[in-house]
């Protein structure tokens, strides 16, 4: 695709033609005080060498030879080369949108691949080409909710991703959305009784993750049930994907938001990672953004083409079923590679480990004195301990050591200041673990 | 395919079929030729109201996604149940078997505002013009 920008005799002609005399005039609206009249404050350019030698001092700055303990929604998993090697093939690199089925055959058919992938691991009936993340997934997928049902409150526990809620939140400000959020149990579950005392016949969808926040398993049948019982959607967000290998698929779901970097991203600052909505064959009109599906072509053979794609906003515009206007096909694809490679063994294996080596941690941690578990709910590859003391106090002794301690739970929930989240997985070496319990009992010997 | 003498005719290329304070309202064959292959339709249900040039349900193409804009105001007596598992009947059909729904009206007056059949036709003409233009 060219881009030829305008010459400034092509400009002049604008102007003139729509009556303007200068580019200026046309930021008018925009008040003087808020107008930028000098250059950006940017560096000046580097030559190619400087640039080289820049990264990799950043470079240096990443926490090699660290282990990490944190998870709380991005988790460190196994990966294979092969990944990488076709997600750097220029095809998939550099292509654009495959709004053009004939030119875009591969792309179209890694997206369809993703899709099957993802209503198998979800037990749903139908997904999409992917979103953002995990967070923007779950806000869509009560949008979606809020468009099935025609109802404006929503009812979100507490044990959701505070930034998943943090999102919701964003967008529910200025659209009429009211959002509600439900406690927890002792168990570390979503309240199932305060759900039930707050659903009525105006609530949209109900809200919960599982693997919850604090890494607890939730019972979903009941909570679906009751959501059903007045016309509610149940919204399950899943932020593991890897406990997918080990945990029954949130079939009852109406609508699954998951996040999908556990399978083949690795864990980096900002992303970029790839969200999921998968839902039931009779809500796709309402889904957001777009699906790949398979067709016929003109000779009867086997072929692939973005559909749904009348709802999106290039089409439909201000009526568009979402403001989504793109999906994450490079990070999806990566997603499917990873999962093709692994395969539904090889899935169930990895979790398996995860989970062997969590209980493995937890045993490890539960000895040292003043540490105790606090929930007493079935986890996959996540828990949470109270301390004796603050879990900031802890991790900054850990960080000498070059341990990368628990989340302190006391941002997000200030109830929970001695409350820490720990994350185990297949790539935690069980020395590892034994280290890291060992520093946190000496840690704790030490007086304050 | 012409267009019925007793039906009337908005802009935007619905058409109304009004008979004892009950209005059966579709879209009209230049709008199914304009959209294409019609494959899905979204329409209100019973008891809703109508209001004059408020949307009240869409046409989906493989195009594109359309507005159906009430030609007049009413409440809603039925909609089309054949056309959720037949909507390409839109495209064979459209000002017979593909009605979208049936409303009592609540203006007779307005009905007066629509089109004829024949300025609908020069009007349709006179858009054929346009786009060869």
């Amino acid at each position: 695709m060219r881009y030829l920008p305008k010459s400034p005799a092509e400009r002049q002609e604008m102007l003139t033609a729509i009556g303007a005399k200068s580019i200026e005039e046309l930021f008018e609206t925009i008040p003087e005080k808020y107008r930028l009249h000098d250059a950006l404050k940017l560096p000046g350019p580097l030559s190619e060498a400087e640039v080289i030698d820049y990264f990799k001092q950043r470079a240096g700055e990443n926490s090699l030879g660290y282990t990490s303990f944190l998870g709380a929604g991005v988790y460190q998993h196994l990966r294979s080369v092969i990944t990488d090697t076709i997600l750097l093939r220029g095809e998939f690199l550099t292509s654009y949108t495959p709004y053009q089925a004939e030119i875009s055959q591969g792309t179209l058919q890694a997206i369809f691949e993703f899709q099957t992938l993802m209503c198998q691991l979800t037990g749903q009936e139908v997904a999409n080409a992917s979103m953002y993340d995990g967070s923007t997934a779950t806000t869509e997928a009560v949008l979606m909710a809020e468009r099935l049902a025609g109802r404006g409150r929503v009812l979100v526990a507490r044990s959701v991703h505070p930034e998943y809620r943090e999102v919701l939140r964003t967008y529910a400000k200025n659209s009429g959305l009211h959002v509600e959020e439900i406690g927890y149990t002792k168990s570390g579950t979503v309240d199932a009784a305060s759900i039930k005392s707050a659903l009525r016949d105006d609530v949209a969808a109900v809200v919960v993750q599982s693997p919850n926040f604090f890494g607890v398993l939730e019972t979903l049948p009941g909570i679906a049930d009751a959501a059903h019982g007045v016309g509610a959607l149940l919204v399950v967000a899943i932020a593991e994907g890897v406990s997918l290998g080990a945990v029954k698929p949130p079939a009852e779901a109406d609508i699954v938001a998951m996040e999908a970097q556990s399978f083949g991203l690795p864990p980096s600052y900002g992303g970029p990672y790839a969200g999921v909505i998968a839902s039931r064959d009779k809500f796709v009109r309402q889904m957001p953004g777009r699906l790949a599906g398979e067709t016929t072509d003109t000779e009867g053979k086997r072929g692939f083409v973005l559909t749904l794609a009348t709802r999106e906003q290039h089409i439909r515009r201000e009526k568009a079923t979402s403001n989504i206007c793109t999906n994450q096909a490079l990070c999806a694809l990566a997603a499917t590679v990873h999962l093709t490679l692994l395969g539904k063994e090889g899935l169930r294996e990895m979790a398996e480990q995860n989970v062997s080596k969590a209980q493995f941690a937890i045993g490890e941690l539960e000895k040292i004195p003043g540490v105790k578990r606090a929930f007493d709910g079935p986890f996959f590859n996540e828990f949470t301990l109270e301390f004796p003391r603050s879990v900031r106090m802890i991790n900054a002794e850990l960080l000498k050591e070059q341990i990368a301690g628990p989340l302190a739970l006391g941002t997000a929930f200030p109830e929970l200041t001695k409350h820490g989240l720990v994350c185990v997985t297949e790539t935690t070496p069980r020395t590892e673990i034994e280290r890291f319990a060992a520093a946190v009992k000496n840690i704790l010997s030490n007086p304050l | 395919m012409a267009y019925p003498a007793n039906y009337r005719y908005t802009k935007e290329h619905e058409w109304v079929n009004a008979k004892d304070g009950v209005a059966t309202i579709g879209i009209t064959d230049y709008a199914q030729s304009e959209l294409g292959d019609v494959v899905f339709v979204e329409l209100p249900e019973a008891g809703k109201k109508l209001e004059t040039g408020k949307s009240f349900g869409t046409v989906e193409s493989v195009k594109a996604v359309s507005e159906i804009y009430a030609p007049v105001s009413g409440e809603v007596l039925e909609a089309n149940p054949a056309l959720h598992d037949k909507p390409e009947t839109i495209n064979s059909d459209p000002h017979g078997a593909a009605w979208m729904v049936k409303i009592k009206l609540s203006n007779l007056a307005e009905l007066e505002k629509l089109m004829d059949s024949g300025a609908y036709e020069t009007y349709v003409a006179a858009k054929g013009k346009e786009a060869s233009a």
